[in-house]
C-alpha cells in the first residue's frame, strides 16, 4: 500500500487552564451562575466585568504535528513528562478530539493506555476477561476463541473464578495485559503500561508485542520512558518536546538526540526550581564529580526551598538505570523530619561512598513526603558513570553483560596461585 | 467485527467535525451494550447471600407495600373491576422503570469516567446500557405482575398488545431526559443532586397514585407536558382494560415530547462527547 496507515496534518490539541489558585476541578453550575450575577452587578454599578481571558490560558499540548506512519512500522514516541506523548496517543485513538488539523487512519485502532481499563474488582477473572475484551473492541466470539490462550498467558488458571479484588497486584496486571496482548487491530497504541508488573512478565509482554509487529505487519505506536525497551522494540522513533516534534526517523539517532538534550538541560549548574509538593521546590541537585568511575566516592548536594512554613518527613533519592529500572535508593529519613522555614533554603549534602554502579547513564529522582503530600520528581539529574580503564591488562566485560552493580571483593586462593588475583580492584 | 471492515477501511478525524462513522461504530460495538448492562447487574448481587433472589424480592416487596398504601390510605379509584394490586402495579411499574433509568443514566458517565478517558468506544453505549439495566428490573417486576394476575385470575383485555408500545415510550422518555442529565453532569456535577429531586417531585405530577382524569382541566395542558403522563395512562388502559379512561391527546403529546427529547438529547450528547475525556 502506498498510502500511510496513519497520517496527521497540522494536528493540534489545546486545553484551557485556569489560573485561579484554588480552581475547582469541576465547574459547578453554582459558580457559573454566581459569576454571571457578579458580572451583572458590576455592570450595573459600573465596575469591571470579570475577564475570562485573564483567568484562563490556552495551553497547547500538541502543536502542528505532521506525521506519516507506514504500515508495519513500530514507532517509539519519546520525550519528557508533559511533552505531549500521551495526548498524541489519546487523540490518535479517538479518546479526545483534536483542536486543529486532521487525522487519517487506515486500519482499526486499539489503544492500551492503561492496563485493565474497565476491570471490575467484584467480577471474577473469567468475567473480567470478557468485559475487558469487549471494552477494548473484541467480539464475544473473538474472546471465546482466545480465552484459553489468554488464561495461559496470564498464568491465572487456578483463580479464574475468584473475584479480581482478591488477586495480587501482579496477577491483576498479568491478566489485564494478557487480554490486551491478544487484540488484533491493524494499529496498536500502547502507553507506558509495561512499567508495572514484574520483570519476567514485562519481558514476556515485550516478546508478545514483538511477535505481533514482526509477524503480521501490525503498526505499533509505543510510548515509554524505558529507553532500552524502546530501542529493542521500535525501528522508528519520534521525539516530542513541548507538544512539537523535535526529531524523527531511525530509532537510534532519535534516542541519541533525546539523551543529548536531556543531558544538556542539566548543564546549567543544576539550578532547577522544580515544585515537588505544594510550597516546596527543589532548587538544586548535583553530584560531583559527575562523570564518575565505578567505585569512586561522589558528593551530592540537594537544596530545597519552601514558600511556606512546612514540615518535611521523608526525603529519598531514587536512582534509575537508562532502561527505567530502579537500581538503588538513598534513604535520607535520618536527616529529617525537619521544619522548613518559608524562603530559607534547606540543604542536604554528603558523600556516596564507593559508588558501585556499572558504567552507564543513570537518572536520579527525588521523592519527598510530609504528612499531607508525597511526590516523586523523576529525571532531575543524570549521573554518568564512565568505564574505568582496563585493569591488570584485562579488557573489561562489555556493559550489557555486566549486570547492574560493580561488586567490591577480594579473592584468596588455596593453594595459593602465582599471579595476582584478577578480580581485585585497585582503589 | 472483521467482516464489517472492508480492506479499504479509512477513518478521517477532523477538528470540530463530527465523525462520519459514528453509527457504524455503534453497530460494531453493539455487544458492549449488553456487556456493560450485564456487568452492572452481575455486580449488584455479588457477595450477597441470596444472590439473584434479591431481584425478585425487591419488586415483590415494593408491590406489596404500594398496594397496601394505595388501597388503605390513598383509596385510589379506577372505576373498574380489577384487583387492586394490578391497578397499582400498572402505575408504579412504569414509573419505577423511568425513575431508576433516569437515576442510573445521569450518573453513568461519571461512574465510568475512568473508562471514558482511557478507551475509545461510542460513548452513547454507556447511558443506554444503564437504561437496559433498569429495563431488566422492569421485566422481572412485570413477570411478578403476571403472576399476581394469574393468582387473582384476572384476564387482561386484548389491548395488552399495545403494552410494548407504551414501554417503548417510557424507554425513550428515560433515555431522552437521562442523556441530557448525563451530559450536563459531566461538566456540572450539580445535576447529580438535581436528578433525585426531579424523581421525587415527578411522582406527584405523574398519575402514579391517582387517575389523570382528576387533574383540573385548566391545568391539564401543563400537566401533559410530562411525558410520563401519557405512558402511565397507556399502561392502565392496556392492562386493566374495561372502561379505564384514556386521553389520546395526552398520549400523542407524550409521544411528541419523547421524540423531541430523543433528538435534542442525542444531538447535545454527540456535540459534547468529543470532549468528555478532557473535562470528566
Amino acid at each position: 500500500m502506498s498510502k500511510p496507515i496513519i497520517k496527521t496534518v497540522n494536528l493540534g490539541k489545546n486545553y484551557l487552564i485556569r489560573h485561579q489558585s484554588n480552581a475547582p476541578r469541576y465547574r459547578a453550575l453554582r459558580d457559573e451562575i454566581a459569576g454571571r450575577f457578579k458580572d451583572l452587578g458590576r455592570r450595573v454599578t459600573g465596575g469591571k466585568v470579570r475577564d475570562d481571558d485573564a483567568s484562563r490560558e490556552t495551553f497547547w499540548a500538541l502543536k502542528d504535528i505532521n506525521l506519516e506512519i507506514e504500515k508495519g512500522d513500530v514507532v517509539g514516541i519519546i520525550g519528557r513528562n508533559g511533552a505531549g506523548k500521551s495526548t498524541l496517543l489519546k487523540v490518535l485513538s479517538r479518546i479526545t478530539e483534536p483542536s486543529t488539523g486532521r487525522i487519517e487512519l487506515r486500519g482499526r485502532v486499539a489503544s492500551l493506555l492503561e492496563v485493565g481499563t474497565g476491570f471490575h474488582p467484584e467480577l471474577t477473572g473469567r468475567e473480567n476477561i470478557y468485559l475487558n475484551g469487549a471494552i477494548l473492541g473484541m467480539t464475544r466470539q473473538e474472546i471465546k476463541r482466545k480465552f484459553d490462550e489468554i488464561v495461559e498467558f496470564a498464568e491465572v488458571e487456578k483463580f479464574l473464578d475468584t473475584p479480581v479484588k482478591r488477586y495480587s497486584s501482579g496477577m491483576y496486571v498479568r491478566l489485564a495485559f494478557a487480554v490486551a496482548a491478544h487484540l488484533e487491530p491493524e494499529i496498536l497504541i500502547v502507553d507506558e503500561v509495561l512499567a508495572v508488573g514484574d520483570v519476567q512478565f514485562q519481558k514476556k509482554c515485550l516478546g508478545k508485542m514483538g511477535d505481533v509487529s514482526a509477524g503480521e505487519g501490525r503498526t505499533v505506536l509505543f510510548v515509554s520512558h524505558n529507553m532500552s525497551a524502546v530501542q529493542a522494540l521500535c525501528k522508528k522513533g519520534l521525539y516530542l518536546k513541548k507538544g512539537e516534534i523535535v526529531s524523527r526517523g531511525e530509532i537510534a539517532p532519535v534516542i541519541g538526540e533525546y539523551m543529548r538534550e536531556f543531558r544538556a538541560s542539566k548543564d546549567n549548574d543544576g539550578e532547577l526550581a522544580v515544585k515537588i509538593i505544594p510550597g516546596v521546590y527543589i532548587d538544586k541537585l548535583s553530584f560531583t564529580p559527575n562523570h564518575a568511575t565505578s567505585g569512586d566516592d561522589i558528593d551530592y548536594q540537594l537544596i530545597l526551598r519552601s514558600t511556606e512554613d512546612t514540615r518535611l518527613d521523608y526525603v529519598m533519592f531514587q536512582i534509575y538505570s537508562a532502561s527505567g529500572q530502579r537500581v538503588a535508593v538513598m534513604d535520607l529519613r535520618r536527616t529529617v523530619p525537619t521544619e522548613l522555614k518559608s524562603g530559607e533554603p534547606y540543604q542536604i549534602s554528603g558523600t556516596i561512598k564507593s559508588l558501585s554502579l556499572v558504567p552507564g547513564e543513570y537518572s536520579v529522582a527525588v521523592w519527598v513526603a510530609n504528612h499531607d503530600h508525597q511526590h516523586e520528581v523523576t529525571d532531575l539529574e543524570v549521573l554518568t558513570i564512565d568505564d574505568c580503564e582496563a585493569r591488570n591488562g584485562l579488557v573489561p566485560i562489555s556493559p550489557q553483560h555486566r549486570g547492574m552493580l560493580e561488586l567490591q571483593y577480594n579473592v584468596e586462593h588455596s593453594p595459593a596461585i602465582e599471579f595476582h588475583a584478577q578480580g581485585e580492584r585497585s582503589q | 467485527m472483521e467482516q464489517a471492515l472492508k480492506p479499504e477501511y479509512e477513518l478521517i478525524i477532523e477538528a470540530g467535525k463530527s465523525e462520519r462513522h459514528y453509527w457504524r461504530d455503534l453497530w460494531v460495538f453493539r455487544e458492549l451494550f449488553l456487556f456493560l448492562s450485564w456487568r452492572d447487574i452481575a455486580v449488584r448481587y455479588k457477595q450477597t447471600f441470596i444472590g439473584v433472589t434479591w431481584a425478585l424480592i425487591q419488586p415483590l416487596i415494593t408491590l406489596v407495600v404500594m398496594t397496601v398504601v394505595f388501597s388503605v390510605i390513598a383509596k385510589m379509584d379506577a372505576g373498574v373491576e380489577a384487583p387492586y394490586a394490578v391497578m397499582v402495579a400498572a402505575g408504579t411499574l412504569p414509573w419505577q422503570f423511568f425513575a431508576t433509568s433516569l437515576g442510573n443514566t445521569s450518573n453513568s458517565l461519571v461512574t465510568n469516567a475512568n473508562m471514558l478517558s482511557k478507551v475509545y468506544f461510542p460513548r452513547l453505549i454507556v447511558p443506554v446500557s444503564a437504561v437496559i439495566v433498569s429495563f431488566v428490573d422492569f421485566l422481572i417486576s412485570f413477570a411478578i405482575l403476571a403472576l399476581v394476575m394469574v393468582w387473582f385470575q384476572f384476564v387482561p383485555s386484548w389491548r395488552i398488545v399495545f403494552l410494548p408500545l407504551f414501554t417503548l415510550l417510557a424507554f425513550s422518555a428515560a433515555i431522552g431526559i437521562g442523556l441530557w442529565m448525563a451530559t450536563l453532569n459531566v461538566e456540572y456535577r450539580d445535576f447529580r443532586y438535581i436528578v433525585p429531586f426531579i424523581i421525587q417531585f415527578g411522582v406527584f405530577v405523574t398519575p402514579v397514585g391517582y387517575n389523570a382524569s382528576k387533574v383540573p382541566d385548566s391545568l391539564y395542558w401543563l400537566y401533559v407536558l410530562n411525558p410520563m403522563v401519557g405512558v402511565i395512562e397507556g399502561f392502565r388502559w392496556s392492562i386493566i382494560g374495561g372502561d379505564s379512561p384514556i386521553n389520546w391527546t395526552s398520549i400523542a403529546i407524550s409521544a411528541g415530547i419523547c421524540v423531541v427529547l430523543i433528538i435534542t438529547s442525542i444531538k447535545f450528547f454527540r456535540r459534547m462527547e468529543r470532549t468528555f475525556a478532557d473535562v470528566i
